[in-house]
């Protein structure tokens, strides 16, 4: 099932460049982007402001899909993980570039932009953030 | 507000039913339920039933109409409303039909709960259920929803507030009781090496942590209780029935070894109630992967925080065990997992045993029973009590 070219480049910022928003009133950060801040509510609306995170960051917890959804089935066994990144935001997204059964809580990680998945031989091709490891 | 009753249940066999149509199975649990109510369908004010997916799996949106229909009941005008809430979809459907009889809004109400997946093809329907998650920043990233689990998984173990073998035993629990349940997909108790050594789904959760994909509807018929004697002298009382919310994405909590919408549902249920955690003598919990029911135990204060995987590996959890009896139909892993068919179903079994008509499972002298039905990551949880009369 393929989505409209305008579902893909509206995320762009979030998919690729990691921009969130950071409310005004708080200094909380969200990602992905909110219209407003839970804690804060109406206070925040017209404050929250475009806010690139921090790409690095370690993993907070992680597994191993050996049974994939369309997406990502010649993948398969890839590693999928949570990142607390260093403003202090959790993140989820893939890690790559390293063996599975070498990865572990706290290891140091960034993010780059890499290929998510196509729609199909003549559809779009997805990008956004991985995660591989430090050095 | 009035007072609720439960005055009929019935549910379908759970399983892969190849031969049974989605329509076929939604009429069949209600005319169950409304045989066991000793009541005709001229008599129901209102349908809702708990479908998580229809639009996807069988391609059918709008089966509320359908359901009216085939029932009869749209030869009567009577209103239907599909409920969708993830796996809390039946939760949620039962909740807003207590809620129709206690407004005085309908006087007798079915709540069904159904779904239809063994038409879609394994991996077709993985995509549907990893939508129950974020589908924009979790399922669209890569993650599972199992993987989503196994994340919880190993926060708990790293964490001290379970083993692998303490998580795993959770499936053993509901298998042992599965075997009683002869509507149940899986009549047969395993061991806990079978669960630890089945085949990885998303490290380290593996086959046997995960609750199968299932065919299969449940119906219950609710009236104010102080009219269910005209009815029927087999029926118990609605003492509570809460819902809470959480974020849709699981990676925004504060903590991701907790359902804090379990906890607050929970509370909001026990108080309504006016009874504590101790006083339930039976608990129908959502373990569609083995650590949600770990983490179930836990935030709904039947066991404390780091006792609740023990309670499962040390066999508290059975239903002749004397303290709380846990998935005594054999739960999602065991009973089998039609979505919008689960949180309605454990509303039957409940019914079953507080009843004392539950064959073969029977806990002794149930007053109080708990249903708790969760929808994603805990993005949507019902909790209901359930008290014999």
């Amino acid at each position: 099932m393929a989505m409209v070219v305008a579902r893909e480049w509206r995320e762009i910022p979030g998919r690729y460049n990691l921009e969130g928003t950071k409310c005004g009133c708080c200094g909380r950060i969200f990602f992905p982007s909110r219209a407003f801040c839970p804690d804060c509510r109406r206070e925040s609306i017209g404050k929250m402001a475009p806010f690139r995170l921090s790409r690095k960051g370690e993993v907070y917890s992680f597994s191993v899909v050996h049974e994939a959804s369309n997406i990502n089935r010649r993948m398969m066994p890839y590693t999928v993980a949570f990142i607390r990144n260093d403003d202090g935001v959790m993140l989820a997204g893939q890690i790559v570039d390293i063996e599975p059964e070498k990865v572990c809580i706290g290891m140091k990680v960034h993010a780059v932009l890499r290929k998510l998945d196509e729609d199909g031989n003549a559809g779009i091709i997805h990008y956004a953030f991985k995660f591989v490891p430090d050095e | 507000m009035r007072d609720v009753a439960v005055i009929g249940v019935g549910s379908t066999k759970f399983g892969e039913l190849w031969g049974e149509s989605f329509r076929a199975l939604g009429i069949e649990a209600g005319a169950r339920a409304m045989k066991d109510a000793n009541m005709g369908g001229d008599e129901i004010d209102a349908i809702y039933i708990g479908n998580m997916s229809a639009g996807r799996l069988i391609n059918q949106q709008h089966i509320d109409a359908l359901i009216a229909d085939y029932t009869g009941m749209a030869a009567d005008h009577v209103p239907a409303t599909r409920v969708e809430a993830g796996g809390a979809s039946g939760g949620v459907a039962f909740r807003q039909g207590v809620m129709a009889v206690a407004s005085g809004m309908h006087n007798c109400v079915i709540v069904g709960g159904a779904e239809k997946m063994t038409d879609m093809d394994d991996v077709s329907i993985n995509d549907v259920l990893n939508a129950t998650a974020d589908a924009e920043w979790e399922a669209g990233m890569g993650l599972t929803l199992p993987s989503l689990y196994a994340m919880i998984s190993r926060r708990m173990i790293s964490e001290g507030i379970a083993t692998r073998e303490e998580i795993a035993a959770c499936a053993v629990n509901s298998h042992f009781h599965g075997a009683f349940n002869q509507d149940a997909q899986f009549q047969k108790a395993v061991s806990l090496d079978t669960v630890l050594r089945s085949g990885p789904v998303a490290d380290p959760l593996s086959v046997f942590d995960c609750a199968p994909i299932s065919d299969g509807a449940s119906a219950v018929i609710l009236c104010p209780l102080e009219e269910a004697k005209q009815h029927t002298d087999s029926y118990v009382k609605v003492a509570a029935t809460m819902q809470a919310s959480d974020t849709l994405a699981l990676y925004q909590r504060p903590t991701i070894t907790s359902f804090g919408a379990t906890a607050a549902a929970a509370q909001r249920a026990y108080q309504a109630a006016h009874i504590s955690a101790h006083d339930i003598d039976v608990a129908e919990i959502h373990d569609d992967f083995t650590v949600a029911g770990v983490m179930a135990l836990q935030d709904l204060a039947l066991f404390p925080k780091g006792e609740a995987g023990k309670a499962f590996l040390e066999g508290q959890t059975k239903f002749d065990a004397g303290r709380v009896a846990v998935n005594t139909s054999g739960g999602l892993k065991a009973k089998g997992y039609p979505v919008g068919a689960a949180g309605v179903s454990q509303i039957v079994e409940l019914t079953d045993q507080l009843l004392g008509r539950a064959q073969g499972r029977q806990v002794k002298d149930a007053k109080y029973g708990l249903a708790q039905s969760v929808g994603g990551t805990g993005s949507a949880v019902t909790v209901t009590i359930l008290e014999a009369i």
